[in-house]
């Protein structure tokens, strides 16, 4: 098992198994590599409340570019559809530009990457939103709100005026403007333990409230939920909340969010070079099993694409409600 | 019994209906169905559920509705202002009955 992961006996919740089991789900199973998520590392200049990977300028994780190299010899061979570049802050990794300029001229996936936003604003990162545009790499960034109280507080003080700030750069250069072909989604999550509203709906206030308040546009809005994973756990265990917060992501379960979850067709992996089935496997240290292989170098498209997903039961945080992933509700 | 209100006992709600299960299942269904989008929105629902639960002064319901309206994409700000509404009402009810008041000094007065 991994670090951290409370266990549905603990918590007397029926297990995440028995819940695929009694929906005809179990075994969970691949059913190909459409995303290739790169983690590139868990340094940020952030250290947000929620963040599963528990990221920060303290972190010292940063992929190499031998590791690229590898990642770059799989995808030139495999031409995945999306490759999806996720940190802490990606950017800070030094080979981050020499990374995505190869994602782009030698793979031919569709390159997205992630970004806190504020990132952009700092100093050597600020020539970035240009090369993001000029490169049309897909931005994906994070705002858990449009209000400053709550991103504040979730992310850091004076975060959403930088937020905001970096994504009228974004919005300058043509990222959300409708026939520019440049996409700019952004991430919502919960300011706590509770799940997020509907995708759908909270899009709409967003559009409306940065419109109106800052002029700025956007393509999608992601809801993610929290998942019990990383200082978000750290955060439940402290304040009391793991017990009912995981009673209702389990009491939420959605069979047909279950039958969408990214895992079944995402390949995870970490900065240095293990597979991972997601992100939040790979901060509890759950690698690629049951016959997969688990590092980069060993790469086996045969035994990846239809691999047995690794599941506990943090995975009720991608199956509570309209589901959760990557790229947000899964069942809208 | 150490406390009127125990917050674990939210999750016992249900335990009310075993004496009376027709009548349970009937108050289910009906409240169910009170919640779903019609021609107001769950979010609106949720936001006067909050406000009444705050002028019946439920705890539970307090609990209960406070999550559904985050859940249901309303802010703290919202929130403050849908107990504002209630306050309003309860206070506009209260100084309301001040008629009744002056009709009843009116009538033995001189």
């Amino acid at each position: 098992m991994g670090k951290g992961n409370p266990s549905s006996a603990t918590l007397r919740l029926k297990s995440f198994e028995q819940s695929l089991k009694d929906s005809g789900l179990f075994p969970l199973t691949s059913i190909g590599i459409k995303t290739f998520q790169i983690n590139v590392g868990a340094l940020c200049n952030q250290q947000c409340r929620h963040c599963h990977v528990g990221a920060g300028p303290e972190r010292g994780e940063l992929m190499t570019k031998d590791t690229m190299k590898v990642c770059l010899d799989v995808l030139k061979k495999y031409h995945f559809p999306f490759v999806d570049i996720t940190g802490g802050a990606p950017e800070m990794n030094p080979n981050y530009r020499w990374f995505v300029e190869r994602c782009l001229g030698e793979t031919g996936s569709l390159v997205k990457t992630r970004t806190n936003l504020t990132i952009l604003l700092k100093e050597g990162f600020t020539d970035l939103p240009l090369f993001l545009a000029e490169n049309r790499v897909e931005v994906t960034a994070s705002l858990p709100y449009y209000l400053s109280g709550v991103t504040d507080r979730m992310r850091g003080e004076g975060v959403q005026s930088a937020s905001l700030k970096a994504l009228k750069i974004l919005n300058k250069l043509g990222y959300g403007e409708g026939g520019s072909g440049l996409i700019l989604n952004l991430v919502f999550n919960p300011a706590g333990a509770y799940l997020p509203p509907g995708q759908r709906a909270i899009e709409n206030d967003f559009k409306r409230e940065l419109k109106k308040k800052s002029g700025i546009v956007f393509n999608s809005l992601f809801t993610i939920t929290n998942m019990p994973v990383g200082r978000f756990l750290e955060f439940l265990r402290r304040s009391g909340n793991l017990k009912p917060y995981m009673e209702r992501l389990a009491a939420s379960y959605n069979p047909e969010a279950a039958k969408s979850v990214m895992c079944r067709d995402t390949l995870s992996v970490g900065w240095d070079g293990s597979l991972y089935d997601c992100d939040f496997n790979q901060m509890l240290s759950y690698k690629c099993n049951h016959g997969a292989p688990s590092r980069i170098e060993d790469f086996d498209f045969g035994k990846l694409r239809a691999r047995l997903v690794v599941t506990g039961t943090h995975c009720y945080g991608c199956t509570a409600g309209e589901g959760s992933s990557c790229t947000g509700a899964v069942t809208v | 019994m150490e406390t009127y209100y125990n917050p674990e006992d939210l999750s016992k709600f249900s335990s009310v209906g075993e004496n009376a299960k027709g009548l349970w299942k009937k108050f289910s269904i009906w409240y169910e169905s009170v919640f779903k989008e019609g021609a107001l929105s769950e979010k609106e629902k949720a936001l006067i559920a909050l406000a009444v639960s705050a002028v019946v002064q439920c705890p539970y319901c307090i609990d209960a509705f406070t999550g559904k309206c985050l859940e249901k994409g309303s802010n703290a700000e919202q929130m403050a202002e849908a107990l504002h509404v209630a306050a309003a009402i309860k206070g506009g009810a209260c100084l309301a009955h001040g008629i009744v008041m002056k009709n009843a000094a009116e009538k033995i007065g001189i």
